[in-house]
């Protein structure tokens, strides 16, 4: 069963990351963005860990609903909407309770990824986030681990490479935004990775 | 990098503190990014609030004033602001009569003003929101996330501000910020990249002698690319996007735009075309305005907006205003 504990190691470890590879998101923004989700997302998750630090909620559903308000509340963009929406979307479908299973958490967070679709209004193939969510939350659901959703997530972000982007600002490039990797899914595999080390499953590539 | 700036970081909140020292008609909040006329709330006055990311300047808060906007939400750099800054803006200035959310068609900013607006309505604040999109150049629009809002934007604030200031209600107010984006179409080029403070290079690479044809006001592209042209030709191929788009039956306000680092000498040469271009088109300019509006940091390039307008408009255009970036008639 997973705990509040959890989901606060599962933010702390994102902010980890995400401060770590800002400067590489950032540059993977430059060709198709505007160059700036590293330093956004590092001053989300910077504020996601400081409230958590300092009013620490006792269910996993009100770590991720804080988390996913305070990233509304600072990240701005596109990214702020959508990655606040994700965690409190999720953070909600968990609901009160102290304590989750790895499968309510898997269907909480199909939850958390269909409100990013609804809001964002993209599908799959597309070279958005969802590329890195939905083959993270396929892997989770088929009674998979952590380490099964980490390295889909990771091959998702990937596979956005070749594809021609048709949602957000790198769609106006074209053909243009083909042949780099699209940032919202290398953040979103982040997440996804930082879950895995949450877990303890995901040491590899550390 | 040569940037007056101290660190990345704080570039957004020092240069709001700048402009507090500057303008005392303004309120400028520097924590929560609120910059608000003076005399707001306005009793029985439609707020009018804008925003969108920082670099644009003067747009947004060099256009809150009286005749203009109510209210202004600065983003970081290229990012949009957060709902939170709205809903202190729409707090400060509704006066009972509601507000209206001038939004450009960027896919961050209508995320977060719709979340802005679901949170005002339950605060009871009545909220209407007008989209502009008036960038010709994103072709594809059914593929891609639309026409954004450029240069209109301005249009938008100063005639809709105006009817605001008349005392117009909130529907009224809305439908004519509406018919003013629908008759107002933009395109522009950059003859040289953007550099944020954040990244400190140039964000894309644009080789000398070349210019990019559809640019947007954060260096994304929009057409083509092609070996650098006159100011002939570039107002040639500008102006040609823009009336393929919009037959004007009626005169129209005239828009040359400044990316940044084009100094004015160029623009006024510039202008000099696009007019000599709607002079053989048959197209009657009604008003003209040559300068940095909406900006994109330090990129080189202008834009052409062109605004249809009747007389209702154009009365509107006209009418005293009173900002930092645009004061005409008090």
């Amino acid at each position: 069963m997973l705990d509040s504990e959890f989901f606060r190691r599962w933010m702390s470890a994102t902010a980890v990351s995400v401060d770590r590879e800002a400067a590489s998101l950032t540059a993977l923004d430059s060709p198709i963005g505007d160059a700036d989700h590293g330093s956004n997302m590092q001053r989300g998750f910077l504020a996601v860990v400081t409230t958590l630090d300092k009013e620490p909620p006792a269910a996993p559903g009100a770590v991720l609903v804080l988390a996913g308000r305070q990233l509304i509340s600072t990240v701005g963009g596109a990214s702020g909407p959508l990655y606040g929406t994700l965690l409190r979307r999720t953070g909600k479908a968990l609901g009160d309770a102290d304590e989750v299973s790895e499968a309510d958490l898997a269907a909480a967070l199909r939850t958390g990824v269909d409100a990013v679709a609804t809001l964002g209004g993209a599908a799959p193939g597309d070279k958005t986030m969802l590329d890195a969510l939905l083959p993270a939350v396929d892997a989770l659901g088929d009674g998979g681990s952590f380490a099964a959703a980490r390295a889909a997530a990771d091959a998702g972000a990937e596979a956005t490479t070749p594809m021609l982007a048709r949602k957000g600002r790198a769609s106006y490039l074209g053909e243009r935004s083909i042949g780099h990797q699209d940032p919202g899914a290398t953040s979103s595999a982040l997440l996804i990775a930082a879950l895995a080390d949450a877990a303890g499953s995901g040491a590899s590539g550390e | 990098m040569r940037m007056l700036i101290n660190v990345a970081e704080t570039v957004v909140a020092d240069a709001l503190r700048g402009m507090a020292a500057a303008h005392p008609e303004l309120t400028v909040d520097v924590e929560n990014r609120v910059i608000v006329r003076r005399d707001a709330p306005v009793a029985g006055k439609v707020g009018l609030i804008s925003g969108g990311g920082s670099g644009h300047e003067p747009l947004h808060g060099g256009f809150v004033g009286p005749g203009m906007l109510s209210a202004a939400c600065p983003g970081e750099v290229f990012t949009s602001p957060v709902p939170d800054q709205m809903l202190r803006a729409a707090a400060a200035v509704d006066s009972g009569a509601g507000v209206l959310f001038v939004v450009k068609n960027y896919t961050g900013d209508v995320l977060n003003f719709d979340m802005a607006a679901e949170l005002a309505e339950d605060e009871g604040i009545q909220v209407a929101k007008v989209l502009v999109n008036d960038d010709v150049a994103v072709l594809d629009s059914l593929f891609t996330a639309g026409r954004r809002g450029t240069g209109a934007t301005l249009f938008v604030e100063k005639i809709a501000g105006a009817a605001a200031d008349e005392g117009m209600p909130l529907a009224r107010v809305e439908a004519i910020a509406r018919q003013v984006n629908e008759s107002s179409r933009s395109f522009g080029v950059a003859l040289s990249s953007v550099t944020t403070p954040a990244k400190g290079s140039p964000t894309f690479d644009l080789p000398s002698g070349e210019l990019e044809l559809g640019i947007g006001i954060h260096g994304e592209p929009g057409r083509e690319r092609r070996a650098m042209m006159t100011a002939r030709e570039i107002a040639d191929f500008s102006v040609q996007a823009v009336l393929e788009d919009l037959e004007p039956r009626n005169p129209v306000l005239v828009l040359v735009n400044g990316m940044g680092a084009t100094p004015l000498l160029e623009l006024y040469g510039y202008h000099a075309e696009v007019r000599r271009v709607l002079d053989e088109r048959g197209v009657t300019v009604a008003r003209t305005l040559v300068g940095n509006y909406v900006t994109s940091l330090d990129m080189a390039g202008a834009s052409v907006t062109l605004c249809q307008v009747d007389e209702e408009l154009l009365r509107l255009w006209d009418a005293p205003v009173s900002t930092p970036g645009l004061r005409w008639g008090m």
